[in-house]
């Protein structure tokens, strides 16, 4: 297991990701990157972090459009709990690797991360995927259509900052630095056709 | 640190032991064919400094080389301005068409829409290094020569230099990730490799070529503009 594991917390009540946060670092092997109280800046953290473990109330994933899910499917190696906080229907909580609950001790709620980490460190070559995410993708695609980091913000509703993030990751993962470089790795992945990036 | 070169060794040696500096003597009219003779005197024999030769080997050998002011200050503004524009020459003339010669080959084995990427990418390239030399060869070169002769002070400063030294490496390493990485593996193989080290080999030169102008270049016009 690495010792230095991420996690990011999205809980409405500072008092529980307070203390949660508080098991966490006392551990000296978990270190909690961020703590948000709502989904709103998720999609920037995780692109920031690309952290281990997510511990989510449920309560905030529960209602809306989707567009949660289809986010987390961008992180296959990231391993999400569930923070119950108060009544959760069981078919939500399945989605869910495992559940802390407000009964938790500090060692149940340790232990249970600790295993999870293990299991997730030997099933899989760690999440450092090259891949790139669904998101990463659309952003790739509007810069190879000549697109600047304020009309991707606009056309996909996420912060200038957050393309940026994105952007980083694409370099990263693509080794391509350049604009024009990832146009072509767009082309020749076809993910854009010619004809929406060159006037013919 | 690596050892930094003296003007005692033979040149000989120098090279072998330092193929990246194969590329380096051309551009000062000096021909192989050096039998025994020292760094110095092929320098001399070719009216070049050694102290310049030798600063241009050691930006080229060792990554963490500064020349110190007082090396900065021999510096004759006429053999540097000629090096930079061989150097030029040399990318222009010989290593680009080299490399587009072989990537013709890969790009008419490709199937078109590929093909079509990867031309517009170098030709795009291509461009951009020669915009890149000319605004050296047009607006910095000229500048460097004018306050070298009579300190004539004008607006431009080499810290615009400076700030606008675009980047004309990254897109070099982006071809040779397209090449390795993301080509399909079916498209003329051993050419690719062919043009990967030709790729490779160019763009350790022009990183070189950066330091030499951040090394010795830049700091050679702040201490005339100073």
């Amino acid at each position: 297991m690495k010792s230095d594991n991420k996690i990011i917390i999205v809980e409405p009540s500072p008092m529980v990701s307070a203390g949660l946060a508080q098991y966490f670092d006392d551990t000296r092997q978990l270190s909690v990157v961020s703590q948000l109280d709502s989904v709103d800046r998720l999609e920037e953290k995780l692109a920031a972090y690309n952290p281990e473990i997510l511990i989510i109330n449920p309560l905030l994933t529960a209602y809306g459009d989707g567009s949660l899910t289809k986010l987390l499917r961008d992180y296959p190696g990231m391993v999400t709990v569930a923070l119950v906080t108060s009544y959760v229907d069981k078919n939500i909580l399945k989605q869910f690797k495992d559940v802390i609950e407000m009964n938790d001790n500090k060692q149940k709620v340790v232990s249970k991360i600790f295993s999870l980490l293990s299991d997730t460190s030997s099933t899989q070559e760690k999440n450092e995927n090259v891949e790139l995410s669904n998101r990463e993708i659309d952003v790739l695609v509007a810069l190879a259509k000549g697109m600047t980091n304020k009309e991707i913000s606009d056309k996909l509703f996420i912060s200038v900052h957050t393309v940026i993030t994105h952007r980083k990751n694409i370099i990263r993962k693509t080794g391509i630095k350049s604009v024009s470089g990832l146009t072509v790795y767009a082309l020749l992945n076809n993910l854009v056709d010619e004809s929406e990036i060159y006037e013919v | 640190m690596k050892t930094v070169f003296s003007e005692n060794m033979k040149m000989a040696d120098l090279i072998i032991g330092n193929s990246k500096l194969l590329l380096t003597f051309q551009r000062f009219g000096m021909d192989l064919g050096f039998g025994d003779r020292s760094i110095g005197e092929v320098c001399r024999r070719n009216n070049v400094s050694p102290q310049f030769f030798l600063m241009i080997c050691n930006v080229y050998c060792n990554d963490d080389f500064s020349p110190s002011s007082e090396d900065i200050k021999s510096v004759d503004p006429k053999t540097l301005i000629n090096y930079l524009l061989e150097s030029h020459k040399y990318y222009i003339n010989e290593r680009l068409p080299h490399i587009e010669e072989h990537l013709n080959h890969i790009v008419n084995a490709c199937i078109p829409k590929d093909g079509h990427t990867l031309s517009r990418f170098f030709q795009e390239y291509k461009n951009e290094v020669v915009d890149h030399f000319l605004y050296e060869e047009q607006h910095v070169f000229p500048y460097i020569q004018q306050i070298a002769d009579d300190n004539v002070k004008t607006d431009y400063k080499i810290k615009v230099f400076h700030e606008n030294h675009t980047n004309i490496e990254d897109k070099l390493s982006d071809l040779l990730n397209i090449l390795v990485k993301y080509l399909p593996a079916d498209v003329f193989p051993k050419e690719r490799v062919e043009i990967a080290l030709d790729i490779s080999e160019l763009s350790a030169d022009l990183m070189s070529h950066t330091l030499i102008e951040e090394r010795i270049l830049i700091p050679f016009v702040r201490s005339l503009e100073d």
